[in-house]
């Protein structure tokens, strides 16, 4: 599976990033933190706009980087294509000439180098898939927030990279347009194979997009992995706050409910019926969840009489303390991992421990779109 | 144009030559001189500034007798060019240009300069993740969009050189035909008895071809602002 590896140190004006992770770029891999983490330091890194102290960049087996070799593949020649939060469309240019501009050059160097890759970006797909046909005589000036950043997006693709870095892309848009462009970038991920950087300190842009998670913090890494994995980890807390802190999974579409409307959706062994208005869901389909840790209540038996519906049979795994007042409970529902918080006063109440069968009791489930498509390997 | 006399003419149409020698001459070493002192820093880099600006603050006549003894026949390079390539600048208009040009570069120089501190670097990042590189990004990228001062500064620096005086006089002298430009003409008319009328004549032309000269780079820069939308 094609990956990326980094290992690089920077050290600017009092800033010190150490950063170092190795992850598959299938999919969508999220460099999440809060501003000022260094996530854009990092993707400068990669990209080649700045360079490193020390360190080593593998990309699909081309070493970018190597300071103890000295080598330093220059920007225009790695082959990475780099969204910024300003969209950065050239001025002098139509819509259609600064597509053009990428494609020339992608063109020129794909014809000199004798090497045809894999041109997965064609003109006619990504001017579809980002809507731009009717835009494409127009001028960058005249472009709403969010058409400059899809005609930035698909500049980047059309330079046929081996790798996109997105940095903040919707940050600079209100939220109406965040909501305007992220359903291209879903379709980016599950229709085009190129591999993606997304960088964002906004979680619910992860939770929508991401495969793979890199948790930046103060120039560090805190931890790697998928996002299901990342979302239990304890790290998480300090980056998005304890209200946000709470499980991701996947569930299948078994249907709707034909009394109460409700859409009936599979989880590990369990079912859950959450309210899914304004979605068209097909049975069999996937979509991520979120279920907050602060959403899920532990019972030890099931209870009866209770207003909340959604009720799963589970197993502890584990406990461990969250604050000053609260625990996290980890709890396998058939494959499926839930977050609950409970007071320690109630894990003590309850005698909660790993390998004890309690019901998970789960007020509210947020639909986080789609899970990225299984690839194939 | 039969409401100007022959030497008006003559006058008028040598300025124009010179003027615009002088700004070709000027183009690529005003943009290479504006691009190192916004984009590199090296070592004598406020000399060298310093140096670009020295036309503007030193007498004008100073600037010609120096041309002259470094361009002129026995000159070092004056002597060279005359050997090697049978090219005369002392008495001709391309010495007249040649001066010009000395005179006009510093304004060349900032009004290029100005632009191009405009231009966001952000702009020249991205076209290099798309793949340009260095040469590639300062042809389809800056370039364009430091036009309008490039051209602002042209036309600024073509009326300005219309009335270059003191540098012309003293390099190649006040010859009719070859280096009597303008404001040269000007100067004979008002040293000779009864040549107020034709001073006054000559001096409005002066002043409609600098004014003309201002005013339309002016129009230029707004309108290429425009077209790039800022």
């Amino acid at each position: 599976m094609p990956s990326l590896s980094v290992r690089v140190a920077k050290r600017r004006g009092g800033f010190d990033l150490q950063a170092e992770f190795a992850l598959p770029t299938a999919g969508v891999l999220a460099l999440f933190g809060r501003s000022g983490c260094g996530k854009t330091t990092l993707s400068h890194l990669i990209a080649g706009l700045i360079a490193p102290d020390e360190g080593r960049i593998e990309l699909d087996g081309t070493v970018l980087l190597d300071t103890a070799a000295g080598l330093v593949v220059p920007a225009e020649r790695r082959e990475i294509g780099y969204v910024f939060q300003d969209a950065r469309l050239f001025p002098h240019l139509s819509v259609s000439g600064n597509l053009a501009y990428a494609e020339r050059r992608a063109e020129r160097r794909t014809g000199s180098a004798g090497q045809r890759r894999l041109c997965y970006a064609s003109r006619e797909a990504v001017v579809a898939l980002l809507a731009l046909g009717p835009l494409l005589e127009r001028r960058p000036h005249s472009l709403s927030g969010g058409e400059r950043q899809r005609v930035a997006i698909a500049r980047a693709l059309l330079s046929q990279p081996r790798l996109l870095l997105l940095d903040e892309p919707l940050a600079s848009l209100d939220a109406a347009r965040r909501e305007e462009v992220l359903p291209y970038l879903e379709s980016l991920r599950d229709e085009i194979a190129v591999p993606i950087i997304y960088v964002s300190h906004q979680f619910d842009e992860v939770l929508r997009l991401a495969t793979h998670v890199v948790l930046l913090e103060g120039g560090r890494i805190l931890a790697q992995g998928d996002l299901g994995a990342i979302s239990l980890l304890p790290e998480m807390r300090a980056i998005v706050g304890p209200d946000a802190i709470g499980a991701i999974f996947t569930g299948n579409v078994l249907g709707r409910d034909a009394d109460s409307g409700l859409l009936r959706l599979r989880v590990g062994q369990g079912e859950l019926q959450i309210r899914a208005d304004g979605h068209t869901v097909g049975t069999g389909e996937s979509l991520r969840l979120q279920v907050l840790a602060r959403d899920v209540i532990i019972a030890l038996e099931e209870p009866r009489a209770i207003s909340v519906r959604n009720h799963l049979r589970g197993i502890v795994t584990a406990v461990a303390g969250d604050d000053a007042e609260t625990d996290l409970v980890s709890i396998e529902i058939g494959g499926e991992i839930l977050l609950a918080r409970v007071t320690h006063a109630a894990t003590r109440g309850l005698e909660l421990r790993a390998g004890l069968p309690v019901w998970a009791l789960v007020k509210s489930v947020t639909l986080r779109g789609r899970p990225p498509p299984k690839p194939q390997s | 144009m039969t409401w100007l006399s022959p030497a008006e003419l003559s006058a008028l149409h040598l300025s124009l030559i010179v003027a615009g020698r002088s700004v070709l001459l000027n183009l690529p070493f005003a943009i290479g001189a504006a691009w190192l002192l916004t984009r590199r820093r090296f070592f004598g880099r406020m000399a060298f500034d310093a140096l670009v600006h020295l036309p503007m603050v030193l007498p004008p006549v100073v600037v010609g007798y120096l041309l002259l003894l470094i361009f002129g026949r026995h000159g070092p390079v004056g002597a060279r060019l005359s050997r090697a390539f049978d090219v005369e600048l002392v008495f001709n208009r391309n010495g007249a240009a040649l001066a010009t040009a000395v005179m006009c570069f510093p304004f060349m120089v900032r009004a290029i300069r100005l632009s191009l501190e405009a231009v966001d670097l952000g702009l020249e990042e991205v076209a290099r993740t798309l793949g340009a590189g260095p040469v590639d990004r300062f042809v389809t990228i800056t370039l364009p969009l430091m036009l309008p001062g490039v051209l602002a500064g042209t036309v600024t620096a073509f009326a300005a050189g219309l009335g270059e005086f003191g540098a012309v006089i003293t390099f190649v002298s006040n010859i009719p035909g070859e280096t009597r430009t303008l404001p040269l003409a000007l100067y004979t008319a008002l040293q000779s008895p009864g040549g107020d009328h034709e001073a006054a004549r000559l001096a409005a032309i002066s002043l409609t071809l600098g004014l003309g000269g201002l005013l339309l780079a002016e129009w230029l820069t707004r309108r290429l602002r425009r077209s790039l939308g800022a």
